[in-house]
């Protein structure tokens, strides 16, 4: 036994001088990840402590499960969990199939000039921030200088304060989320719509095929496999949302329909400083999303030899 | 039956109806930034009476002027330049010689940092713990913290590293039959040879600083240091909900709409100015970030 340990860092130390400039290169990158992924989850702790700034981390006591029964027992908290799961599944049903219906249309799309130009523009809002992409929300459904609103009122209908509404919410996030990503994210099924062989598509037109049924019979179930990969990446973030999105749109007159477990966390941990009970529900939804990412590879191993890892 | 019939009319209707999808589309995805733009150069007056749908009216350059004359916001611009162009600089810095030496067989230990890396793309400590670490390094309300603090990702070092390890291995040969250290293989045959992927990290790190906010606003303090998103974020947002300070911008000549789009407008700019030149990159970075761990 004591052979062996020595051995190994025996050959260690070998490795280390042969390979040190190696070792070096990787340093500040090891460094970095100790630092800032690895160190905080020493503060995970605190989800299971009844924590106090001034007694720090080791000086709180441990409390066991007993800020997960707190948040069990929020009503505010369950329902944040709710509107995550709803918001997604929600994104799942309307978002989901826009870039694929999207790809496809590119794809039948006979100008070239046409295509490069009208994908150019739909990458575009991608590239632009959530802050500015509220900020248009904001603008286009303001109750009175609205464009949204001046059609409304133009048509004889009530004005809608739509981001005031809790029942509007979902419409507007998701709504401007298919506008910011839904472009962007055809570009995956563009891909794979690019490998598909001509020689299928020659021997349909040969067997008198219309591009309607080409599309169905051919381009679809070529691109099916990057289809349920791109589901079951989806399924498996199914408990993240884009919060950072959510703080920008959302007000206390819409949290009943807004309100998911990041924001919860934000609100409760950094604007009031319940950092224990901020954490648990933290940790409570990053179980679950590395439960089903976990999940997700599994089936997705099974349904296609592609696995994500 | 016709051996050819990609003109019968049936394919004729489904390439129209589907060039006006696609048309419609389009416009729908330009339509808001027109909007923008029409609002910033429409006089105040005009846009609060609802004048302004898609053109401009009353032409005037006052909210711009308005806008450009805000010390605040020449200060966030700084910042976000500082932001984007130091911290990407920093990530490629750290990231690039990382993910050359995890792309080394030699490398002992490859494994499990390999591992170390990739379980952070599952699974992370959360919002509160690592603004806690933040805390605790001294980082809260600091320039360096936010260039730090956000330098890596395990997605970029995975892509970086799976085009490392596709460099074929002639050409690492022939340089160490010329005797080459790891430090001039890295800096003679893999940096020069993974261009294309070095671009599109660059890129991705460049598009997500100019657009970040959220750990600026939690841990910057002061005015001075906040980024431009923080300052579009809380005269947009914030304010908006103040009608005190809207209809203290209400003149004739700019109102907050204008004033807010002005600024949006201003934001965008820059964006718009690099698209061109990186299309080519991101089809590429989705390519590459599609394969496998």
């Amino acid at each position: 036994m004591a052979t062996i340990i020595v051995g190994y860092f025996k050959r260690l130390g070998e490795d280390l001088r042969r390979d040190w400039q190696l070792y070096l290169l990787m340093l500040p990158m090891l460094l970095w990840f100790l630092l800032f992924l690895y160190k905080p989850m020493e503060g995970l702790q605190i989800a299971f402590k009844d924590f106090s700034p001034f007694r720090g981390i080791a000086g709180s006591p441990w409390v066991g499960l007993e800020n997960f029964r707190t948040l069990l027992d929020d009503q505010i908290f369950i329902r944040a969990f709710l509107n995550t799961i709803t918001i997604s599944g929600l994104g799942l049903i309307f978002a989901f199939p826009v870039p694929i219906v999207l790809a496809i249309m590119f794809n039948e799309l006979q100008s070239e000039l046409g295509r490069r130009f009208s994908q150019t523009i739909v990458y575009l809002p991608h590239f632009i921030s959530v802050v500015i992409v509220a900020g248009i929300v904001i603008n286009l459904l303001s109750p009175t200088t609205g464009v949204v609103n001046l059609i409304l009122s133009s048509l004889g209908l009530d004005r809608v304060y739509f981001l005031t509404q809790p029942e509007w919410f979902r419409t507007v996030f998701i709504g401007s989320n298919i506008w910011k990503e839904a472009g962007f994210e055809s570009i995956v099924y563009l891909a794979a719509i690019a490998g598909i062989s001509p020689t299928l598509y020659e021997s349909a037109r040969v067997d008198g095929a219309s591009r309607w049924q080409m599309m169905w019979r051919i381009t679809l179930p070529c691109i099916l496999p990057t289809i349920i990969i791109m589901l079951i990446i989806r399924i498996g973030n199914l408990v993240e949302v884009g919060f950072e999105y959510i703080i920008l749109l959302y007000q206390p007159a819409t949290y009943r329909t807004a309100d998911v477990v990041s924001t919860y966390v934000y609100r409760t941990g950094l604007q009031g400083t319940q950092y224990d009970l901020a954490t648990a529900a933290g940790l409570f939804n990053a179980v679950i999303a590395f439960a089903l990412v976990f999940a997700a590879n599994r089936i997705s191993r099974k349904v296609s030899t592609t696995s994500l890892w | 039956m016709a051996s050819f019939n990609l003109y019968s009319r049936g394919d004729r209707i489904f390439g129209y109806a589907n060039a006006t999808l696609i048309g419609l589309f389009v416009l729908s995805t330009l339509y808001p930034f027109i909007y923008l733009l029409s609002v910033s150069i429409s006089s105040g007056a005009a846009v609060t009476s609802g004048q302004v749908v898609l053109l401009p009216k009353d032409l005037t350059l006052a909210a711009y002027e308005f806008v450009l004359s805000d010390r605040l916001f020449w200060i966030a611009y700084g910042n976000t330049f500082i932001y984007t162009f130091g911290g990407t600089a920093v990530s490629l810095a750290i990231m690039i010689p990382g993910a050359y030496a995890l792309s080394r067989p030699r490398l002992r230990g490859r494994k499990i940092l390999n591992l170390m890396v990739a379980f952070t793309l599952w699974f992370n400590a959360g919002m509160i713990p690592f603004f806690l670490n933040m805390r605790d390094l001294g980082l809260l309300d600091s320039r360096f913290g936010i260039i730090i603090g956000f330098a890596c990702n395990a997605f970029n070092v995975i892509l970086l590293r799976n085009f490392f390890e596709a460099v074929p291995k002639s050409f690492e040969e022939a340089a160490k039959m010329d005797g080459a250290s790891e430090f001039q293989l890295l800096w003679k045959v893999f940096i020069p040879l993974s261009k294309p992927a070095i671009i599109t990290v660059a890129l991705f790190c460049i598009v997500s600083r100019w657009n970040s906010y959220f750990w600026a606003m939690v841990l910057l303090r002061g005015e001075e240091k906040i980024p431009l998103q923080l300052y579009l974020k809380r005269i947009i947002v914030d304010l908006t909900a103040n009608d005190e300070f809207a209809s203290s911008l209400l003149t004739a000549r700019y109102s907050f709409e204008t004033v807010t789009a002005a600024i949006m407008i201003a934001s965008i700019i820059p964006v718009l100015l690099i698209y061109p030149s990186i299309q080519k990159y991101f089809n590429k970075g989705i390519t590459l970030g599609g394969v496998k761990e």
